[in-house]
């Protein structure tokens, strides 16, 4: 083998003429730098509009860090914050763990309905976020307005709505991720495990699970990600008592743009990349 | 375990039979906790969405339990409703090419990268999105304003001023810059499976790069564009942020109407906006299950 593929390479080079292939990495690398700068210069300018002194956020004309002062002080943004945070967490822990079961039933085990179960995972992921919002909203009105006919209980939208609703939506996402990654790995790794005696637990444990750990904290990051920064299904499913922090820069943004927006922006973008730094060094050792 | 211990049984049949109950219930302990999630609270909310786009709008927002078929009649005589279909789907389309052209080249260029940086790289992409979608759309608002960071450097060249804000084009920017990291990481996973030693053999069959690529590697990279592009269409179309908050009143998408029949309408019109929302996602459906059947015969 190792002959062969040496004997090929000589041949090429006195060919000569041909390098080994590449897709023009020169053009690829100078898109690929471009296409980083359209995806950082927005951000980059938001975090610097944070700290100017001008009230509008349309020019740097001084540096002052007032607007994370008054973010401190106001309450309402801070109770939003901790409450997005929360929400996401809920949601990615549940979505990850009901998820991955999914994608474990599915990846491995024939059973009757499961073609159908498997179109039917899709959905939430075709259907417009919007129309699951809405008939999420409806229902959950639905739903109260039994309850409260049944047992006199009046509920309300809150955050358990929020989170019921955007672990729905996780799931399937969690699901593809971690699907994708049952099926990349060798699966006579599984079966050699199982030929050496072990138990389908100890083989999930001890060979599936560290292989397809990066698809499970894909998954998981992709919850979250997901949660953090949905709007639309938090907007129609909470309740007028309880804020998330999208809604809240959403009607703020509605009103005017001030840097104190930038502020709370940087703010989450500061948070999100320690996450992301901190799933990163999670994830190191073991694989 | 339990089969380990178990002395040699009587016959195969028994022991298949008891393992086949053990599989069955192993298979129902997976199923159970996703299939109850997504029936209560997605399955139903769409039960109760399809009844009420049947009743009748009440006096103050609510529904009366009178059957009618007039919300669907509307939303097929309205122009308001049949322009927001046209826009909205076009938008969508629009925002899934220009992701794939702009996708395509960087998930190579990750996968092509070295192993060590792969990572580093897939994050930068991520980073952006993990960032709030409103913070991102917000972000292009500071740049396109009247007197935002594209008009100070047009004006410091002595160009007019331009208005970019409210225009289909801010539109599209947002949703491009909203919806890229959901193209790359699909096409990526697919990309990274690629054996580039392929392209390797094409060419030394004769191929040139771009049959190459057309003939090799995009039938089989096709999944990643497939997911990538369902990933990027489908949210993009039911879009009301961005068209809100960069295309004003003036860019309407059906995210929009939705929003303002269930939340701003005064009062409220339930019915009508759930029949519109169904046909909404009925049409989807139809384009994605069509979109779906074209791209697998294709990879056979």
């Amino acid at each position: 083998m190792i002959d062969l593929s040496q004997t090929s390479s000589q041949t090429a080079q006195k060919s000569s003429t041909r390098k080994p292939f590449s897709l023009g990495k020169t053009t690829l690398t100078v898109v690929s730098v471009l296409t980083y700068m359209f995806l950082y210069i927005p951000i980059i300018i938001l975090v610097l509009y944070s700290f100017t002194t001008d009230a509008f956020g349309a020019r740097l004309t001084g540096f002052t860090l007032s607007w994370y002062e008054q973010l401190w002080r106001d309450q309402r943004l801070m109770g939003a914050t901790l409450n997005t945070l929360y929400v996401a967490f809920v949601s990615m822990i549940v979505s990850t763990i009901i998820g991955t079961m999914t994608a474990l039933a599915l990846e491995r085990f024939r059973f009757r309905g499961r073609a159908v179960y498997d179109a039917f995972l899709y959905l939430p992921v075709v259907i417009p976020e919007i129309v699951m919002a809405l008939s999420l909203l409806a229902f959950f009105s639905f739903a109260f307005n039994l309850i409260r006919q049944l047992t006199g209980i009046q509920l309300r939208n809150g955050l358990a709505t929020v989170i019921i609703s955007h672990i729905a939506f996780s799931i399937s996402f969690v699901v593809i991720v971690v699907r994708a990654s049952l099926r990349g790995f060798d699966q006579r790794m599984e079966e050699a495990a199982y030929d050496l005696g072990a138990n389908s637990w100890q083989t999930f444990w001890r060979i599936t699970f560290p292989l397809i750990l990066p698809g499970i904290i894909g998954g998981g990051l992709l919850a979250f990600t997901i949660s953090l920064d949905d709007f639309i299904i938090s907007f129609f499913t909470t309740g007028p008592g309880t804020s998330l922090l999208p809604v809240e820069v959403y009607s703020q943004v509605k009103r005017a743009v001030t840097p104190k927006i930038n502020a709370i922006s940087t703010l989450m973008l500061a948070v999100s990349m320690t996450l992301v730094v901190l799933s990163q060094v999670v994830q190191r050792p073991r694989t | 375990m339990a089969i380990e211990t178990v002395p040699p049984p009587a016959s195969h049949e028994a022991l298949s039979q008891q393992r086949r109950a053990r599989e069955r219930l192993k298979v129902f302990g997976l199923v159970f906790p996703g299939l109850f999630w997504l029936t209560f609270f997605f399955a139903l909310p769409l039960v109760v969405i399809f009844i009420y786009s049947f009743l009748t709008p009440g006096p103050r927002g609510d529904v009366v339990w009178i059957f009618t078929f007039d919300n669907y009649a509307r939303l097929f005589t309205e122009s308001l409703f049949v322009n927001a279909y046209i826009r909205s789907i076009w938008l969508g389309i629009l925002t899934t090419v220009i992701c794939l052209i702009i996708g395509y080249p960087l998930a190579v260029f990750i996968a092509q990268a070295p192993p060590r940086w792969r990572t580093i790289l897939l994050f930068m992409v991520l980073i952006p999105f993990w960032t709030n979608f409103l913070v991102r759309t917000y972000a292009w608002m500071i740049i396109l304003q009247n007197n935002g960071l594209i008009n100070w450097i047009v004006t410091s060249l002595g160009f007019p001023r331009l208005s970019l804000m409210n225009t289909q084009t801010a539109v599209l920017i947002g949703l491009v810059y909203g919806e890229l990291p959901f193209m790359v990481l699909p096409l990526y996973a697919s990309i990274d499976r690629f054996d580039f030693t392929l392209m390797q053999a094409a060419s030394d069959l004769g191929a040139s790069k771009f049959r190459a690529f057309t003939r090799v590697m995009l039938p089989l990279t096709m999944p990643g564009i497939a997911a990538g592009s369902v990933l990027v269409f489908i949210p993009t179309v039911g879009q009301f942020v961005v068209s809100d908050l960069l295309g004003g009143a003036k860019v309407d998408m059906l995210g929009n109407l939705l929003q303002r029949l269930f939340t701003r309408a005064n009062p409220p019109n339930w019915p009508l906006g759930s029949a519109l929302a169904l046909m909404f996602m009925l049409v989807l459906m139809i384009l994605i299950v069509f979109y779906f059947r074209s791209t697998t015969e294709d990879d056979r």
